[in-house]
C-alpha cells in the first residue's frame, strides 16, 4: 500500500513539477515572441540579486514576477463570497494538474515495474481528460460569480457559453482518433501511431485543425480570449483577483494549455514517438515536450496576429461551423478507415471536407455585407 | 474564389516575417524601435540627468523644471526667469504647484519666488504651466529616474532642485529650446523697436514742443519785449 503510494508520488510529482517550471519558461517565451512580432525586444535583463550581473536575457523575469505575486496583498472585494472566491483559483489549478498526469509522458527514470502501476495509465484516459477539464468551466464561473463584480460576472458568463460550446467540437474531433484506434487509453493511441501519425491522414488533419481551434477556445486563448477581454471587460473573471490567487489562476491557465496541447500531441502527433526513440527511450519525453512547445509557439504566434472575435461570431463559429464539420469528419473518417487506400482517400476526403468547410463559411457570410452606419459617418 | 482561411494565413505570414527579421535583419534600426537603457552602474546620483541625454528622445517630457540663464557655477537665483507671478499655480489643473513670493527687508516684492514646489506625485505632465507662462520660465524636463523611498518629501521637488540652466534645456530638447530662444529674442527685438519708436515719438514730441516754445519765445518779444513782470511766477 505504502509502496504503491510512493510509486504514484514518484511518477506524478515530477510531472507536475516539470510542467510548473516550464510554465515560467513559457511566460518568458510568450513575452519574447510577442515582443519580436511587434518589433520590440521584450524582457532582456533582470539583475541577479546582490550582483551586478544583469545580462540574463530576461530569463529571471518569471521569478521576479512570481516573487511580486507572492508578496502582493490579497484583496477580497467587500460583499464577495469569500469561500468561493478562494475556492475558484484552486479549482482552476487542480484539474489542470490532474490531467497532466493522464498524458503518456514517460519519465526517463521510470522502470518497467513503475510503469505498470503508473498512476494514470488508465484505459479510459481520454474520456477522463475531457471529464476533468470540464471542471475548469465551473471554476471560471465561480470566480466570476464570487467576485461580486459585474465585469467578473460578464466574463464568467462569456466563459461558460464559450467553453461549453467549444467542448463539443473538441470531443467530436478527438472521437475520430478514438474510432481509428479503438481504445481510450493514451498509451494505446500513441502505440498505434508508432509508424504513421494521425496528422498525416486527411481526417486526422481536419480533426487536428478543429481540435486546435477548439482547444484555443477551451483555454481562453486569443483570438478566443473573450472571458478576459481586457479592452472590453477589464480582465473578466480575473478582475478581482490579486496576489497569490491570481498567480494560481495564471498557473492553471498555462497548465491547461500544456495539458490540452499534450492531448493534441498524443492524439495527432504520435506522443513521444520520433526519430531515435527506439534506440534511446529517454528521448521520448524530450520529443513530447518539443511537440508541445511547437504547438505553443503557434498559439503565441496566433495571439500576436489575430484580433479578438465578437461574442456572436464566437458562438456562430462553434455551432454553425466547427460542429457540423467535426460531425462530417466522423463519417469521412469512417469511410476512409474502411477503404484504406491512401491514393483514393486523400483526394476524396480533402475534397469533401474542403467543400463542406467552404460551404459552411459561405452560409455564415450570407448576411454579411458592407457595414452601414446609422450615426457615425 | 479565395481559399478558406487565407486571410489568417496571410496575417500570420506578416507577423512571422516581423518575428524573423527582428533577429536577422542586418539593418536593425528599421526593425527594433526600442532604445535600450544606458546602464552606468557606478554613476553618482548627481550625474543622473546626463543619462536622460542619452536614453531619452528629444520629444519626451515628464515633469516641469524652472529655467535660469546663468552659466557654470553662477548662482542660479541671480538669473532665474520666474517672477513669482503665480499664473502657473492658478492654471495648474491638479494644483500641484505651490509658490511664495520673495520680499526684501523693506517689505518690497523683489519678483522672485522664495518657495516654488512641485508635487510630482500629483503632477499629470499636462504642460499647461509651460503654455501659460509669459516669461518662458517653466519648461518640461525629461528626467525619468525619479523613484524614491520617501513618498512624501521625496516626490515634492523644491525650487533649487527644479532650477536648471538654459544650457541643460538646450541639451535635452534642442529644437524646442532653440525655437523658444529665437522667439524670445524676436519678441525682445520687437519690444525694443517699439520702445525705440516710442522714444523717437517722445523725442519728436519734445522737439516739437520745444520748437513751439521757441517759436512762442521768439514771438513773445515781438509782442512785449520789455516786460519782465509778465513772466509767470
Amino acid at each position: 500500500m505504502i509502496d504503491t503510494l510512493i510509486h504514484i508520488l514518484a511518477l506524478t510529482a515530477p510531472v507536475a513539477m516539470i510542467f510548473a517550471s516550464l510554465f515560467a519558461f513559457t511566460t518568458w517565451l510568450e513575452r519574447k515572441i510577442l515582443a519580436r512580432i511587434q518589433n520590440r525586444i521584450g524582457p532582456n535583463y533582470i539583475n541577479i540579486p546582490f550582483t551586478k550581473f544583469r545580462k540574463t536575457f530576461g530569463l529571471l523575469q518569471p521569478a521576479a514576477d512570481g516573487f511580486k505575486m507572492l508578496v502582493k496583498e490579497d484583496i477580497v472585494p467587500h460583499g464577495a463570497d469569500r469561500f468561493l472566491h478562494l475556492l475558484a483559483p484552486i479549482l482552476a489549478l487542480v484539474p489542470a494538474m490532474m490531467v497532466l498526469c493522464l498524458l503518456p509522458f514517460d519519465l526517463p527514470f521510470a522502470n518497467e515495474s513503475m510503469k505498470r502501476i503508473h498512476a494514470a495509465a488508465l484505459d479510459n484516459a481520454v474520456l477522463l481528460f475531457f471529464g476533468i477539464t470540464s471542471i475548469n468551466t465551473l471554476a471560471v464561473f465561480m470566480a466570476g460569480w464570487a467576485s461580486r463584480n459585474k465585469y467578473s460576472l460578464l466574463g464568467g458568463m462569456r466563459a461558460v457559453a464559450q467553453m461549453v460550446s467549444y467542448e463539443i467540437p473538441l470531443v467530436l474531433s478527438a472521437a475520430v482518433v478514438i474510432m481509428a484506434v479503438g481504445s481510450l487509453s493514451a498509451q494505446k493511441i500513441v502505440a498505434a501511431q508508432s509508424t504513421h501519425w494521425f496528422i498525416f491522414t486527411p481526417w486526422g488533419l481536419a480533426a487536428f485543425f478543429i481540435f486546435f481551434i477548439a482547444s484555443l477556445a477551451e483555454t481562453n486563448r486569443s483570438p478566443f480570449d473573450l472571458p478576459e477581454a481586457e479592452s472590453e471587460i477589464i480582465a473578466g473573471y480575473f478582475t478581482e483577483y490579486s496576489g497569490f490567487k491570481f498567480a494560481l489562476f495564471f498557473l492553471g491557465e498555462y497548465l491547461s494549455i500544456f495539458a490540452i496541447n499534450g492531448l493534441a500531441v498524443t492524439l495527432f502527433f504520435g506522443g513521444g514517438n520520433g526519430p531515435w526513440v527506439q534506440a534511446h527511450p529517454w528521448l521520448s519525453c524530450v520529443w513530447f515536450l518539443a511537440k508541445i512547445f511547437g504547438l505553443i509557439f503557434i498559439i503565441i504566434w496566433l495571439r500576436g496576429t489575430v484580433p479578438r472575435l465578437r461574442v456572436d461570431q464566437l458562438m456562430a463559429f462553434a455551432w454553425k461551423f466547427l460542429m457540423p464539420l467535426s460531425i462530417l469528419n466522423l463519417f469521412v473518417a469512417a469511410v476512409a478507415l474502411k477503404v484504406q487506400q491512401p491514393w483514393l482517400t486523400w483526394p476524396l476526403c480533402a475534397l469533401v471536407l474542403y467543400a463542406a468547410a467552404h460551404g459552411l463559411s459561405r452560409l455564415q457570410q450570407k448576411n454579411v455585407g458592407p457595414r452601414t452606419y446609422q450615426y457615425a459617418e | 474564389m479565395k481559399l478558406l482561411g487565407s486571410g489568417i494565413f496571410k496575417g500570420m505570414a506578416v507577423t512571422l516575417e516581423n518575428f524573423v527579421r527582428s533577429y536577422f535583419d542586418r539593418d536593425r534600426k528599421h526593425h527594433l524601435f526600442t532604445k535600450e537603457y544606458a546602464w552606468k552602474s557606478d554613476a553618482p546620483a548627481d550625474q543622473l540627468p546626463a543619462r536622460a541625454d542619452t536614453t531619452v528622445t528629444t520629444r519626451s517630457r515628464n515633469f516641469p523644471m524652472l529655467l535660469h540663464d546663468g552659466k557654470g557655477s553662477e548662482d542660479p537665483m541671480a538669473s532665474i526667469r520666474c517672477v513669482a507671478c503665480q499664473i502657473c499655480e492658478r492654471e495648474c489643473p491638479p494644483q500641484c504647484i505651490f509658490i511664495e513670493k520673495e520680499y526684501d527687508a523693506n517689505g518690497k516684492f523683489v519678483k522672485r519666488p522664495v518657495i516654488f514646489d512641485i508635487d510630482i506625485s500629483v503632477c499629470m505632465s499636462c504642460q499647461i504651466c509651460v503654455e501659460v507662462c509669459p516669461f518662458d520660465a517653466i519648461v518640461m524636463n525629461s528626467e525619468f529616474e525619479l523613484s524614491n523611498n520617501d513618498r512624501f518629501n521625496g516626490l515634492l521637488v523644491r525650487r533649487d532642485a527644479l532650477l536648471k540652466s538654459n544650457d541643460y534645456y538646450h541639451r535635452i530638447h534642442p529644437e524646442e529650446a532653440q525655437e523658444r530662444d529665437d522667439r524670445m529674442a524676436r519678441e525682445k527685438a520687437e519690444k525694443e523697436a517699439k520702445q525705440a519708436a516710442a522714444d523717437a515719438a517722445k523725442k519728436k514730441a519734445a522737439e516739437l514742443a520745444a520748437e513751439k516754445a521757441a517759436e512762442l519765445a521768439a514771438a513773445k518779444p515781438k509782442v512785449d519785449p520789455a516786460a519782465p513782470t509778465a513772466t509767470p511766477q
